[in-house]
């Protein structure tokens, strides 16, 4: 999906007058204004208020670096961020596999295609409050659906109460965000594969390249552009994680779940520390800027 | 594409693998929907169920009696779920409104005018596409504050339509380059105002453009619940991602546990985005496409 990419067109501009350089700004100018008021201001406030300690309430004071110097210092920030990191790290490869597994096949001539595609991608347009109380319901101990069914196949004695112990609580939001977020990436590596010329193939297979050999030398290579894209947007979601965190476990079990956007939000509204939470927000965001920048260095186009 | 003639042998052996691969490839397709799919027709039947045939154990599968009880006493948890339903959809309106309309002049704007600063504007605009939303919350509750606007539903509007803005106006200005130009011309000809021009010639051509990113507007405030947690403190302002998010952290707003309560809401508050997808999937698609339509 290279079109997101800005490009700014001005070929057969027709010529411009000073009341047509008018309306241009006038049309232009209400997003304009919105986007300083609501995106621009804070953004540069966000640096400022960093550097002081600045309570919900009350007057602040700047203290220089002294948010940033305190945060190296704070284990809660290394858990979180080494937690935020692991998470990312186990949950991209799922999504991704499956997710391209998903668009080959929702890419083949088979029967029924438009209804797979669609079944795939449902839960991808549902919030997840929903999926976290739909999954909540299906993990209960008692008369949840997943563990009624793992003693009818005799493969638990006794039922799993899931979301009390961390290796299970991690296993079961890891299959609750696949099943949520794979569609997404099927449908973008789906764009990009019928973007991919058909002559492509016919070429390949008069020259007696199989499926296999097509899937390596045609798909793959050309799919490059957007496996970066979907690569960068999972990598950045499960960086900004909070709300599965956030409703299902709550940070637990034993704050092992706190992920970074967890810890700025707690620190900003339970503990007030404006300043504080939003020097996390600014090392967060270095930290994504750092790696998609990474990603895309690594699958750039190599011509 | 050329075929080259085969021997029958080898022509059935092909045919026999080609079917087995076939099989393979459809049972795995009919898997992965029957695992989409479960959980939201299980969340779906159980709101249905009597709370007697949910708790049972094993719970039944298909409601031996049906009921709507889960649904009418929803009106009895909080400020009641009509009220909440009702803040969901004024805040998304709230949204797509701002949204469609800022993006379309924007989007105008940026394709068919020339003037001084254009392109630093427009990067301008973009820029939030590159840095998440969730770095800039905090200053952006102080300046929300500032305003009067934290703890409202238009503030929290304001909040989603800035977050759409970047992708609306992107697609916009995609779909206005596309409208050829002689059209504009004519209409020039007749001595048309600039904002008549869009409002009367442009507006009709570039409607599934505004279609798509009113969609991806609906999406997005209908199920945002970050912002809606930090920016509503009131619990009468709720919207239902916000409700449902309470509903676990504090299980007594459901007078308990309440599983087909809980699934009723889950009902309410996903239905709308599934028909919703399902009937306009092609503008969905459109918006990952930079604003193209098949």
């Amino acid at each position: 999906m290279a079109t997101l990419s800005p490009t700014i067109e001005r070929a057969k501009a027709p010529p411009t007058t000073f009341s047509k350089q008018r309306a241009g700004l006038f049309f232009v100018l209400p997003s304009v204004l919105f986007m300083s008021v609501f995106f621009m201001v804070p953004a540069v406030m966000a640096l400022w208020v960093s550097l002081h300690n600045w309570p919900l309430f009350g007057p602040h004071k700047f203290i220089g670096l002294t948010n940033y110097t305190n945060l190296l210092k704070d284990p809660q920030f290394w858990s979180s961020l080494s937690f935020t990191t692991f998470y990312a790290v186990i949950v991209t490869p799922p999504i991704f596999l499956l997710g391209f597994g998903m668009a080959l096949l929702a890419n083949s001539g088979l029967r029924g295609v438009r209804f797979f595609r669609t079944a795939f991608f449902l839960p991808n347009v549902i919030s997840f409050g929903a999926v976290c109380l739909m999954w909540y319901f299906m993990l209960n101990d008692q008369i949840g659906i997943i563990n009624v069914t793992l003693r009818r196949l005799s493969l638990i004695h006794s039922s799993l109460i899931w979301l009390a112990n961390y290796n299970t609580a991690m296993f079961a939001i890891i299959i609750l965000v696949v099943w949520k977020a794979a569609g997404g990436t099927m449908l973008l590596l789906l764009i990009g594969l019928q973007a991919i010329p058909h002559d492509l193939y016919q070429a390949a297979s008069v020259d007696g390249a199989g499926g296999w050999e097509q899937l390596r030398f045609i798909t793959i290579p050309l799919l490059k552009r957007t496996f970066a894209l979907a690569l960068v947007l999972s990598v950045t979601g499960s960086y900004l994680a909070f709300d599965q965190f956030y409703i299902l476990t709550q940070g637990g079990p034993q704050g092992r779940t706190i992920t970074m956007v967890y810890w700025i939000v707690k620190n900003a509204f339970i503990s007030f520390k404006v300043g504080y939470a939003t020097a996390i927000s600014m090392v967060l965001l270095l930290i994504l800027v750092v790696l998609n920048a990474g990603q895309l260095y690594l699958l750039r186009d190599s011509e | 594409m050329a075929v080259i003639p085969m021997q029958q042998e080898q022509w059935t052996r092909r045919k026999s693998a080609h079917y087995l691969r076939f099989g393979l490839i459809y049972f795995a397709a009919v898997a992965l929907a029957v695992w989409f799919l479960f959980p939201i027709v299980w969340s779906l039947i159980t709101s249905v169920k009597p709370a007697s045939e949910i708790n049972a154990s094993p719970p039944t599968l298909l409601p031996a009696h049906l009921t709507t009880l889960n649904y009418t006493n929803l009106n009895k948890v909080g400020s009641g779920i009509v009220r909440y339903t009702s803040n969901s959809v004024l805040t998304a309106l709230y949204t797509i409104v701002g949204t469609v309309v800022l993006s379309t002049l924007a989007g105008y704007g940026f394709a068919r005018f020339g003037f001084r600063g254009k392109n630093i504007l427009f990067i301008l605009v973009l820029a939030p596409l590159m840095i998440p939303f969730q770095a800039i919350m905090i200053p952006l509750f102080l300046v929300l504050r500032t305003l009067h606007l934290n703890n409202t539903l238009l503030g929290l509007a304001m909040v989603y339509i800035t977050a759409q803005l970047p992708f609306g106006i992107f697609i916009m200005r995609n779909v206005f380059a596309t409208v050829p130009r002689d059209i504009e011309e004519a209409a020039l000809i007749d001595g048309c105002s600039p904002l008549r021009m869009l409002y009367r010639v442009m507006l009709p051509l570039v409607m599934p453009g505004i279609v798509t990113i009113g969609l991806f507007a609906f999406f997005n405030s209908w199920n945002e619940l970050f912002a809606a947690l930090i920016y509503l403190t009131d619990s009468d302002k709720y919207t239902l991602p916000l409700l449902l998010a309470t509903a676990r952290t504090n299980p007594g707003l459901f007078g308990g546990t309440n599983w087909g309560g809980l699934q009723a809401s889950v009902t309410i508050s996903m239905v709308p985005c599934l028909l919703i997808f399902i009937f306009l999937q092609r503008y969905y698609v459109s918006g990952l496409t930079g604003g193209a339509v098949k």
